[in-house]
């Protein structure tokens, strides 16, 4: 290629890079806006209170000046384990059989159905959860079937296509020299799946179920809607929950004075779960990168 | 690092080839004649794995792409621009606009009054906002509106305001239509909503436990219940919690051990308001005073009301209006002649 040409093609590199930063810049700047709102508008009551009062208080009563927080921080990690607990054996099971088991022709028609899934309006699965599950629940299990069971099994619904297309992803990623080695060793096809796929793809399916517990501590709609939203403490996987985004979602329209700031706090709180949830991704991911195996 | 290698080799990025492996997508050519853009001696390549992007490009026409293009840079753009002006509402006070704001339990019906006002007298304005009664009633002493909403009595520090009842509303205990229990002391149902009474069959229902359903905490209709039911005690923090009126009614409808407060004008067919020491909620029984959960809708006003906002009174206050109140719900504040 000539000088000339080169030099061209670079000038052009240096505006598609320059255009390209600026884009990037622009989307960081929203998320510190983002951040700094949140925290000026919750970290002053926060102290005005004492952290103690928001993290370990059992009564949330806004207008008699009570904020404990607890109920919800305890309803959204319980709401959440219980969407993982029904949806990560599901995801996985459905990766690895589209991955390994299945002919190409019936995984290339499952896999953008099952991503179908994740475009889905959240407030359509909260419909669904309260005409069908909810009276289900009711009528099987008894309690008032708005509960936390609910909450799980839609919410283990929704992340679905995340944990499937990542588990995908990274189950793929994994050599076909191991599967063929495994094979040579005379494994069979599900040993060779359990003992050597999965260990090495092991920590990209671990980031695909921690971007998963990241959308269902995040998901709001479907929750308030099958959750039943009581500021307590369940007492059983029956008993209806709150969680941290539906205690902001449900008060915020009529919210004035400390009773707002006190939601913002809400969101502190939730900001800092999701970040420490995103950091022990990030650092699972890095992990693995160190380690060689798999991708 | 399966892929790694082939993103970063630079010689794959010739720029023809870039070019027209996108072109040759974007025309609709199958992806087999598009020139290889990656290549793997092995196994997968990267065009096999960008095929569904490929796919989703392809459905659009490079035109209509480059509007998308144009768009998803503008749009967040526009919002980011958006988000530095704060909102820039005007407080005119001259004599065509007039601001009224505050419950948003009136709000709905303000507004739609306001509609009709409106119409009635082209060219006249009026700025109907929300915000709760507390807001509302600050809003007027500060002079930032010019009629205040409230869907509560006022407090006595709040006495000063000139203050016009517009409406009644009352607020209906509803059951499940096949709940046998049809009549409730205000006692027994503070001792529900407390969460004292756990069991339909402490007041003569089946042998089930009760499900309590109320509104979210700041809500105006919860508001009026704590005062006028509850007092001091608090609602307990086992019920249910449902951001709106027609959820609550919703829930109620479908669970037969239920309870909830909705407001008396929302109470349908598919729920049952119960009795109150033996007095139907009904706006006859409101009318005569018998039945007691009854909210008032309140204007407010700082001095005697003048100008627009007299004439928008009055227009809330004529038959016209009054007369309408029965069918959205409302109980209106005087017979229509």
């Amino acid at each position: 290629m000539s000088s000339n040409g080169t030099n061209k093609l670079e000038k052009s590199d240096r505006l598609i890079k320059l255009s390209l930063l600026m884009i990037a810049l622009s989307a960081v700047s929203v998320l510190a806006i983002i951040t700094i709102f949140i925290f000026e508008q919750g970290l002053p009551i926060m102290f005005r209170y004492g952290l103690k009062h928001f993290l370990l208080g059992q009564d949330w009563y806004p207008s008699e000046k009570s904020f404990g927080l607890l109920p919800m921080i305890i309803g959204s990690l319980m709401v959440t384990f219980g969407a993982l607990i029904i949806g990560v054996p599901l995801g996985l099971a459905s990766a690895i059989f589209l991955t390994e088991f299945s002919s190409r022709r019936l995984a290339g028609f499952l896999k953008p159905v099952i991503e179908l899934l994740a475009g889905i309006p959240s407030v359509v699965y909260g419909f669904i959860g309260l005409m069908f599950l909810v009276p289900f629940i009711r009528e099987r299990f008894g309690g008032p079937g708005l509960s936390v069971l609910a909450a799980s099994v839609i919410l283990g619904i929704m992340i679905l296509p995340t944990v499937i297309s990542i588990t995908i992803d990274s189950i793929r990623a994994v050599p076909d020299s191991y599967r063929e080695g495994s094979m040579a060793l005379g494994a069979t096809k599900w040993q060779t799946v359990r003992m050597v796929v999965l260990p090495a793809a092991r920590s990209g399916i671990i980031a695909g179920i921690i971007l998963g517990m990241g959308r269902a501590i995040g998901e709001t709609m479907a929750v308030i809607m099958v959750a039943g939203n009581a500021a307590d403490i369940p007492g059983s996987v029956l008993a209806p929950v709150r969680t941290l985004t539906s205690n902001i979602a449900l008060e915020m329209a009529y919210a004035s004075g400390e009773h707002r700031e006190a939601l913002f706090a809400t969101g502190v709180i939730l900001f800092i779960i999701i970040m420490i949830l995103n950091t022990v991704a990030n650092m699972s991911s890095a992990k693995q990168r160190k380690k060689g195996s798999g991708r | 690092m399966r892929y790694g290698k082939n993103y970063t080799g630079n010689s794959f990025f010739k720029k023809e080839n870039l070019f027209s492996f996108l072109t040759s997508a974007l025309n609709q050519k199958s992806l087999e004649t598009a020139p290889p853009l990656l290549k793997q001696g092995k196994g997968r390549t990267y065009p096999e794995c960008g095929q569904s992007f490929l796919r989703f490009l392809k459905l659009f026409s490079p035109r209509k792409l480059a509007a998308f293009k144009a768009s998803s840079v503008i749009l967040p753009g526009f919002i980011l621009i958006l988000m530095f002006f704060p909102s820039c509402q005007s407080k005119k006070s001259n004599t065509t606009e007039i601001i009224v704001a505050g419950s948003t339990s009136v709000q709905p019906f303000a507004d739609k009054w306001a509609e009709l006002f409106m119409e009635k007298r082209p060219g006249l304005v009026v700025n109907v906002q929300g915000g709760g009664s507390s807001a509302g009633i600050m809003a007027v002493k500060t002079g930032a509106a010019h009629i205040g909403m409230s869907s509560r009595e006022l407090k006595e520090d709040e006495k000063d305001l000139h203050e016009i009842e517009v409406a009644h509303d009352g607020l209906a205990i509803i059951v499940h239509p096949s709940n046998p229990v049809e009549d409730l002391t205000i006692d027994q149902v503070k001792g529900i909503f407390s969460g004292d009474i756990v069991n339909w069959k402490t007041i003569n229902g089946r042998d089930k436990a009760i499900t309590v359903v109320v509104r979210e905490e700041g809500s105006g209709t919860r508001g009026a219940f704590q005062e006028m039911v509850m007092g001091k005690t608090r609602i307990s923090k086992k019920a249910i919690v449902q951001d709106s009126n027609g959820t609550v009614r919703e829930i109620v409808s479908r669970d037969p051990n239920s309870i909830g407060f909705i407001s008396l004008g929302l109470v349908n067919e598919k729920v049952k308001a119960i009795s109150l020491n033996g007095v139907r909620p009904s706006e006859e029984n409101i009318l005569k005073k018998q039945y007691h959960l009854v909210r008032p809708f309140l204007f407010l006003t700082r001095e005697e009301p003048s100008g627009l906002a007299k004439e928008f009174i009055e227009f809330v206050l004529s038959d016209e209006i009054q007369s309408m109140l029965p069918k959205e719900g409302l109980i209106p504040v005087r017979k229509a002649g």
